[in-house]
């Protein structure tokens, strides 16, 4: 889909703070509030937005003992379908966050998420590896996020300038 | 005993200069807490990592002797390259390119190049705080030309004829402008050219914030036809590369007036620090990408901060470049620094007072909008307050 300067910048925009006043959106972008709403309708609409999602770090969340683990997966591809269904029999387990067809050493990358190691490593062995075309997984655990989509977790912000300068 | 009165150890040139207008607002700000600052003239970017492990590297590899003292051949064939490629003005770097520690000093190196005793320079106000006082200490004599909020702050030629007498030198033109963002565009400088040279002036182009041009290509004085022989182009990468603390800058000039800049440099400063020009090698080879990213994100910041000021109140004109919106004050009745004052005792926020920028900005104060939008948003409720108020 062909968009215009104006869309992509409203998706930038978007994208790094999606709860930004709309009225302050309009104005980054010269355009009238309605104006900027019709937009965004239609980039809902048309799925070039698919969801407005939420950074946390549950480090700081008492009680969020969460992991985060890698896999990589080793697969058998069919006749017809290739890795798709199989991919697709993965990403449908709940605790599946994403699940990526890689070259090189391995066919899948499957992120999980689970409550603990033994839960993760519980579905590994129970639910992914049984799978029929599955040859073979590698589980690594996510020992601490530094950076995650592009924004670094803890990152010093303060504004290091003096106030006032010709 | 004879009485003796203590004598003055102070040039008197220098004992004469005011000091900037800026300190008092400085001393009052930095001694407040939670203050939304809109003071700052430097981009709110840390400058790009790739830059920064370029000097890293270059200390690293033991790189810490002199330079030529023109600058690193390399970094001036870098300029050149740039200059070239972005503006379309041609030099030859062995000969015609001079890296400097800043801005500032290629302003004082033209200056001191280049000013007689008693030689009058016109500067065109409001502008940075710098010209005038280094016209001065450069021995010549500052004449300020005001423009007007009511023209976007842009110079019309006949206000430069009128200020045109026997001793005129040269003028200084900063496009975009610091404070006003006003962009000078092609006829504009076509029109200015021929009056600098009907009257044969040199001009000194402060081309700093050339790369944060927001609304078309930009020009350069020296691409103007027949300008680049009297043309002396400043610029830097203090704004355009958020590299304001690196103190890296050029100076571009025909070859004749360069040498005569080279030979006060080398005797006063010898050459700008060796690892700040490895990095600006990187920065003019692999920057680009990141200039581009924060000249959109100071464009839209802009756009948002312009059209807000307008709404509480503030007339304001749309700037075509740099990262300064410069409202009007007139209608409050105040003075722009009682404005200034006021607003950053009751509300907390820092704005330099226009009229420190020459007599054309009484009336006015300086906003830098290169601040986080959440801070701009803040600025904008408080002023928005404070406004209600008067």
């Amino acid at each position: 889909m062909k968009l215009t300067e104006k869309e992509v910048e409203i998706i930038e925009i978007l994208e790094k703070d999606a709860r930004i006043p709309i009225e302050t959106l309009a104005k980054m972008v010269s355009l009238s509030v309605g104006e900027t709403e019709a937009i965004l309708k239609k980039l809902e609409e048309t799925k070039v937005i698919v969801q407005y999602t939420t950074l946390v770090d549950w480090r700081k969340v008492d009680g969020h003992e969460g992991v985060t683990a890698m896999i990589d997966v080793k697969v058998t591809p069919k006749r017809g379908v290739g890795f798709d269904e199989v991919a697709e029999r993965i990403y449908r387990f709940p605790e599946v966050k994403s699940v990526y067809l890689m070259s090189g050493a391995y066919d899948l990358s499957v992120v999980i998420e689970g409550r603990s190691m033994s839960e993760v490593a519980k579905f590994v062995s129970e639910k992914l590896s049984t799978l029929d075309s599955v040859i073979s997984t590698t589980t690594h655990f996510i020992l601490k996020k530094y950076k995650h989509d592009g924004t670094v977790f803890d990152q010093g912000d303060q504004d290091h300038r003096i106030v006032m300068v010709p | 005993m004879m009485q003796q009165t203590k004598k003055s150890y102070l040039s008197e040139t220098v004992a004469r200069l005011k000091p900037s207008g800026i300190r008092r607002f400085f001393d009052l700000a930095s001694s407040m807490e939670g203050v939304v600052s809109l003071g700052v003239g430097e981009p709110d970017f840390v400058t790009s990592w790739s830059i920064r492990e370029a000097c890293i590297l270059s200390l690293e590899q033991g790189y810490t002797s002199y330079t030529a003292n023109a600058g690193l051949l390399e970094l001036r064939q870098e300029i050149a390259a740039y200059l070239a490629r972005k503006f379309h003005v041609e030099y030859d770097p062995e000969a015609e390119i001079l890296v400097t520690v800043g801005a500032s000093q290629a302003i004082d190196l033209a200056l001191r190049a280049t000013v007689n005793p008693g030689d009058e320079v016109i500067v065109v106000e409001p502008s940075f705080v710098a010209y005038g006082p280094l016209v001065t200490l450069a021995g010549g004599v500052p004449v300020p030309v005001e423009t007007n909020g009511d023209d976007h702050f842009k110079i019309r030629p006949d206000q430069i004829e009128r200020a045109i007498t026997d001793r005129t030198k040269a003028l200084i033109i900063c496009s975009p402008n610091n404070p006003t963002g006003t962009v000078l565009h092609k006829e504009e400088l076509e029109a200015i050219a021929r009056i600098v040279k009907k009257h044969d002036l040199l001009v000194i182009s402060d081309e700093i914030y050339a790369e944060l041009t927001y609304d078309g290509p930009y020009i350069s004085f020296a691409a103007v036809d027949e300008m680049r022989e009297r043309t002396i182009l400043i610029s830097g990468f203090s704004k355009g590369f958020a590299m304001t603390g690196w103190r890296l800058g050029f100076t571009a000039a025909p070859a004749e007036i360069l040498r005569a800049m080279l030979k006060i440099h080398q005797y006063a400063i010898m050459c700008a620090p060796t690892m700040a020009q490895y990095a600006a090698i990187e920065a003019l080879r692999n920057g680009e990408q990141d200039v581009e990213y924060m000249k959109k994100s100071y464009r839209r910041r802009r756009n948002y901060f312009v059209q807000s000021l307008n709404e509480i109140g503030l007339s304001c004109h749309m700037p075509g470049g740099a990262f300064y919106a410069f409202p009007s004050i007139r209608e409050t009745g105040l003075t722009s620094e009682q404005f200034a004052e006021k607003l950053l005792l009751e509300e907390k926020v820092a704005v330099v007072p226009g009229n420190v920028f020459g007599a054309g900005g009484e009336g006015y104060i300086r906003c830098s909008y290169a601040s986080s939008m959440e801070q701009l948003q803040e600025a904008i409720k408080r002023m928005k307050r404070f406004l209600a108020r008067l």
